[in-house]
């Protein structure tokens, strides 16, 4: 299990044990984080699982594919340096404490 | 209010009216009653990931159990409603239980079309719309060899891409002339037939299955309309789906190939809703819409739950929809049937491309291969006014994000 810290735009913090290899869209919207909406169920096909990870782990993420840079250009909510999509991020053992932010819209 | 708002259907679709319900501040009593035993997962990836084994079944569970006790979203599942009354305002359970409401949402969805033809019920013989059906053919699968797909739509091509993938000889019928002739353009059809042929699979068009050859009531091939026989262990029926309104209009509901609905969801009803698959939304020229697909489930959920709360939020946008097959998703915005216009931007060779559709010099819809950018700049495109011409789409050095307004 990996411990990842969901914090919505409003400030609450969801402190969540992750299973290695489900996405971090997987693990949030099971658990009923607000501020996820992944209407496509995880096939990076809608951009409503937008977030922004923790700067510190950046070089522990596969990096983001083609397709994913494609959907995160409509981003409702502001696109940053930091800017994901939480389908696409699969949880890791070295992503351990990492921290991640939500947007205060998806759609 | 003392009685709940009821919402048959525990599908994607269902499972956000009841949220957006809690989202608009509804504070009463929500009952969301599924006839499937699971909780409200994901379709999509049942003729995608999750048939190829790339993902697991917890995967496709889209809320756990704790989360609709923390949103007091009362889930009930394995329960089918037998007849709605609209007159009191109650429905009637498999169980025998008697359940009133003081707004209803049907959210019942589709289910897949068989043939009329002889011996479609034996062993073998395979739709794909539950997450039941999946397991059956995830089951049988190991031991298939000769996979034969009736239907070259989206289910079908999917399910072919999965088996090639895994090995399988895979034949396609079709009937119409070319491939998910439905929703997609002439080009995109070809494109995709030479693609299924360059992964192997034996596409035939034109072709009508007449019959399932079958031994000991276990499926052995399917026997095409000309006579030829190909041989089968595995028979997958592709060939649509038919809309769940059948509550509907024993209630006297108005139905025309779905529940007739407006951009709200509103039905005939004032107090009942419909929403997603099983619904046909009458637009302002008249004609219905009938959509199948999470967008139509699920923009729908909120704009009923929003109407129901005195909220003015139409689902207005353009339609979108996906399929993943092999490693190309295809991605499409708008509908591009009755285009007179049509222009490539990208290489087809690239595998990687957009072709644009304008009707009268309007753009009216975008498919893109591997090309997520396009397809969202055609989302925004589509979504108000826009000064995009065929010549601006096809150019590649044109930001089509400067057509938008």
């Amino acid at each position: 299990m990996v411990k990842i810290n969901f914090i919505e735009a409003d400030g609450s913090e969801t402190e969540l044990d992750v299973q290695d290899g489900w996405s971090l869209m997987q693990a949030a919207v099971s658990n009923g984080v607000e501020g996820i909406e992944a209407e496509c169920g995880g096939s990076c096909c809608c951009a409503t699982c937008h977030c922004y990870v923790d700067e510190a782990y950046l070089d522990k993420l596969e990096a983001a594919n083609d397709k994913e840079l494609g959907m995160l250009e409509e981003t409702v909510a502001e696109r940053k340096d930091n800017s994901r999509l939480a389908c696409q991020v699969k949880v890791t053992p070295e992503m351990d404490g990492m921290t991640v932010h939500l947007p205060e819209v998806q759609s | 209010m003392s009685r709940p708002i009821v919402i048959i259907g525990a599908g994607q679709g269902g499972l956000q009216a009841a949220e957006s319900l809690r989202s608009a501040k509804f504070e009463g009593e929500i009952l969301l009653l599924g006839d499937e035993k699971y909780l409200p997962y994901n379709r999509p990836p049942l003729s995608k990931a999750f048939l190829l084994g790339e993902c697991e079944r917890d995967q496709l569970t889209i809320r756990q159990a704790p989360v609709f006790e923390k949103k007091r979203i009362t889930l009930e599942t394995g329960v089918r409603v037998e007849k709605i009354d609209p007159v009191d305002h109650a429905l009637i359970c498999n169980d025998g239980r008697t359940i009133g409401y003081e707004k209803l949402i049907i959210a019942t969805g589709s289910r897949a079309r068989s043939l009329p033809i002889a011996n479609v019920d034996v062993e073998g013989v395979h739709c794909i719309r539950t997450l039941d059906d999946t397991l059956k053919i995830q089951a049988e699968l190991e031991t298939t060899k000769n996979l034969v797909v009736v239907g070259g739509g989206f289910i079908g091509l999917e399910m072919a891409a999965v088996a090639r993938k895994l090995g399988k000889a895979v034949m396609v019928v079709e009937f119409a002339d070319r491939l998910m002739a439905r929703v997609v353009s002439p080009m995109i059809s070809d494109y995709y037939k030479n693609m299924h042929e360059s992964h192997g699979v034996d596409v035939r068009l034109n072709a009508q299955a007449g019959e399932i050859i079958a031994k000991n009531d276990r499926v052995q091939g399917v026997k095409l309309s000309d006579g030829e026989e190909l041989p089968a262990d595995m028979v997958v029926l592709g060939v649509g789906v038919l809309p769940n309104q059948e509550l509907a209009h024993e209630a006297g509901l108005t139905c025309e190939g779905g529940i007739v609905i407006d951009h709200k969801g509103r039905t005939s009803d004032p107090d009942i809703y419909a929403i997603g698959d099983c619904t046909a939304q009458k637009l302002s020229d008249g004609s219905f819409l009938r959509l199948e697909s999470v967008q139509n489930a699920v923009e729908l959920a909120k704009a009923a739950a929003n109407d129901i709360m005195g909220n003015d939020k139409p689902f207005v946008a353009a339609p979108w929809f996906w399929s993943d097959q092999y490693d190309v998703t295809l991605q499409m915005v708008g509908l591009s049937g009755g285009y007179d216009t049509a222009v490539l931007r990208g290489d087809l060779d690239s595998a990687s491309f957009s072709y644009f559709y304008f009707k009268q010099g309007n753009l009216i819809a975008v498919d893109s291969l591997n090309q997520s950018s396009d397809h969202m700049a055609g989302r925004k495109l589509l979504g108000g006014a826009n000064s995009l011409t065929p010549e601006t789409a096809q150019d590649l050095s044109f930001n089509l994000r400067d057509a938008i307004g």
